[in-house]
């Protein structure tokens, strides 16, 4: 669905990502583990259009996307729940919903009502700015609204960040079953257990380039993804 | 009105003095009517500068000379057209310039910091304002008379012209359409999400450069409206005729706390009045400095202005 070639980006002078490839199936869960650093986000932020990839090549339903505006890339069904939430925090929840689907011009109840049957919290708030949320809450808030869009492929960039161990696995849980809803996801974790444990497909960025591919349960297994991401 | 109800003793024990046998509130009524329209325009002008700072961060220094510009177009047009037909014309082609303005000037800075695109601002201030004297060739050129708005009515003891009334009236209106389109409608959710984050509006699918320039359509119109209603009253324009109502539109936006819709127009009716009413003490001479110690006030005592704090304003 999603396919990465050769893909560069670098800011300035310093070269973030250096070059990698990797594929996202359809209807699959495929995480990219690593340290700070090793170019995660960037990857996704350029996958979505926000900086400008130095050279490579985006694929999204066998059509090349590299470069293009980040509305337009939104437009063909991949949303981005980006790094550290950012909802907006003077819309009230719902407006924070309904902009997710900015680019829809359908009705969006059943949506709606879809996000709040996900996240019952997000019901009873709705009339509440975006800004006086939980962390967790407002976690779940950027979540509903990267699906409000109703993406083909969502990325989620560090979902469990700053969570409690109970809302992390809730927030696991709601990946799996959007995943049983059909959509793709492409997930960053520094959480790597969880990640890979959920993923069908895992890869380990180290430094802007990726060192290992395998299944999830492949890499939990692996000797050198336990010492240097699992802590075991 | 805290301000106005300080004010008054002294204007009115000054009157005493000198007029001891009229002391009456309605010696008073023209000037307030007076203040409430010239504030009206400066409210008018002021959401301009008001809206562009809270979605780019930026003080439009030439949004008082696009307000001047609108004033020539009126003189040139209506030479050939009917008023209002020239009206329309004023309004369409004022938004353009606005338009224009922010495609070329402004659009190329994005990424660039701050200070250089308030710099590109006041080039674009002065390119107009050159440009101005050069089709004019520096004359002060006539504005025409606009019948209806410029009929004579009396209110009490007040004589005035409609245009007087009209402004706030009109004034109102707009602002209450506008309230409402940022607060309920859907590009009014995208402008106040642009005004706080650009990267994650982008991820939304808004465009993020179709926003910037509805907003300077919008701030552009207010101006066109606010030229035809304060030309009236001064019969004459010239190049350097946006200068003074821009900055105390600004004065006004800065003073409502800038980037609040509201707090630029509370500002601009609150300065209208009160230069007035200094102007009926008969201080006039001191009515614009009033003005600008007021922006040095706000500025030292509390920046954020009247409204500033209280973000969900913010557009
Ligand atoms: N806007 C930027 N300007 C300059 N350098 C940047 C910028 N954004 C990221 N970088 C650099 O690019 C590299 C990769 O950053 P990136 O955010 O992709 O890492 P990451 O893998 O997501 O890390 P983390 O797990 O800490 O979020 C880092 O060295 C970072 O300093
Ligand atoms: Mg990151």
């Amino acid at each position: 669905m999603l396919k990465i070639t050769d893909l560069k980006v670098s800011y300035g002078g310093i070269e973030a990502v250096k070059g990698i490839s990797f594929e996202v199936p359809e209807k699959s869960i495929v995480t990219l583990i690593g340290a700070n650093g090793a170019g995660k986000s960037t990857t996704l932020r350029s996958i979505s259009g926000l900086v400008r990839p130095k050279s490579g090549k985006i694929e999204f339903l066998g059509e090349d996307i590299t470069g293009k505006d980040a509305a337009d890339i939104m437009a063909k069904g991949i949303t981005l729940v980006p790094e550290g939430r950012r909802i907006f925090p003077d819309l009230t929840v719902l407006e924070n919903l309904k902009i997710g689907a900015y680019l829809r011009k359908d009705d969006l109840t059943d949506d709606l009502n879809w996000i709040y049957d996900l996240f019952p919290r997000l019901k009873e708030r709705s009339w509440q700015p975006g800004g006086t949320l939980s962390g967790g809450e407002q976690q779940m808030l950027a979540v509903g609204r990267a699906l409000m869009s109703r993406p083909k492929l969502i990325m989620m960039d560090e979902p469990s960040l700053g969570l409690a161990p109970l809302v992390v696995r809730n927030i696991f849980d709601i990946i799996k079953e959007i995943n049983r809803q059909g959509v793709t996801i492409l997930l960053i974790e520094q959480n790597a257990n969880m990640a890979l444990k959920t993923a069908d497909i895992g890869y380990v960025m180290e430094t802007g380039r990726i060192t290992m591919t395998g299944s999830g349960e492949e890499l939990l297994a692996n000797e050198a993804v336990k010492a240097a991401y699992l802590g075991t | 009105m805290d301000f106005i109800n300080a004010f008054l003793p002294y204007i009115l024990a000054d009157i005493e003095k000198t007029t001891p046998d009229a002391i009456r509130i309605a010696d008073y009524l023209p000037y307030i009517l007076a203040g409430i329209s010239v504030g009206g325009q400066y409210a008018l002008i002021s959401i301009g500068y008001t809206m562009v700072y809270g979605i780019l961060r930026l003080i439009n220094f030439a949004h008082g000379d696009i307000f001047m510009v609108a004033g020539f177009v009126m003189i040139y047009l209506s030479a050939t057209l009917p008023l209002h037909i020239s009206a329309v014309f004023v309004i369409l082609i004022t938004m353009l310039l606005g338009f224009v303005v922010e495609r070329v000037a402004y659009k190329p800075l994005r990424n660039a910091p701050r200070m250089s695109i308030m710099i590109s601002a006041i080039g674009v201030s002065y390119l107009l304002q050159n440009c101005a004297w050069y089709f004019t060739s520096g004359l002060a050129k006539q504005y025409p008379e606009i019948p209806w708005i410029s009929e004579s009515i009396t209110i009490g003891s007040a004589t005035t012209k409609i245009v007087t009334i009209l402004t706030p009236v009109l004034t109102i209106i707009l602002v209450a359409a506008l309230v409402f389109l940022i607060k309920y409608t859907k590009i009014g959710m995208a402008m106040r999400a642009v005004s706080k984050d650009f990267e994650t509006s982008r991820l939304m699918g808004i465009k993020i450069n179709t926003v910037i320039s509805i907003t300077f359509l919008i701030g552009s119109f207010l101006a066109a409206v606010a030229s035809l209603l304060y030309f009236t009253n001064y019969t004459t324009v010239t190049p350097v005729a946006g200068a003074m109502p821009g900055l105390k539109a600004f004065v006004a936006a800065v003073f409502g706390g800038i980037g609040s819709i509201p707090g630029a127009v509370v500002g601009a009716f609150i300065i209208g009045i009160c230069e007035n009413l200094i102007k009926g003490a008969g201080w006039t001479t001191f009515s614009d400095a009033f003005t600008f110690a007021l922006l040095i006030i706000i500025l030292v005592a509390k920046p954020t202005g009247l409204f500033g704090e209280k973000s969900t304003d913010k557009v």
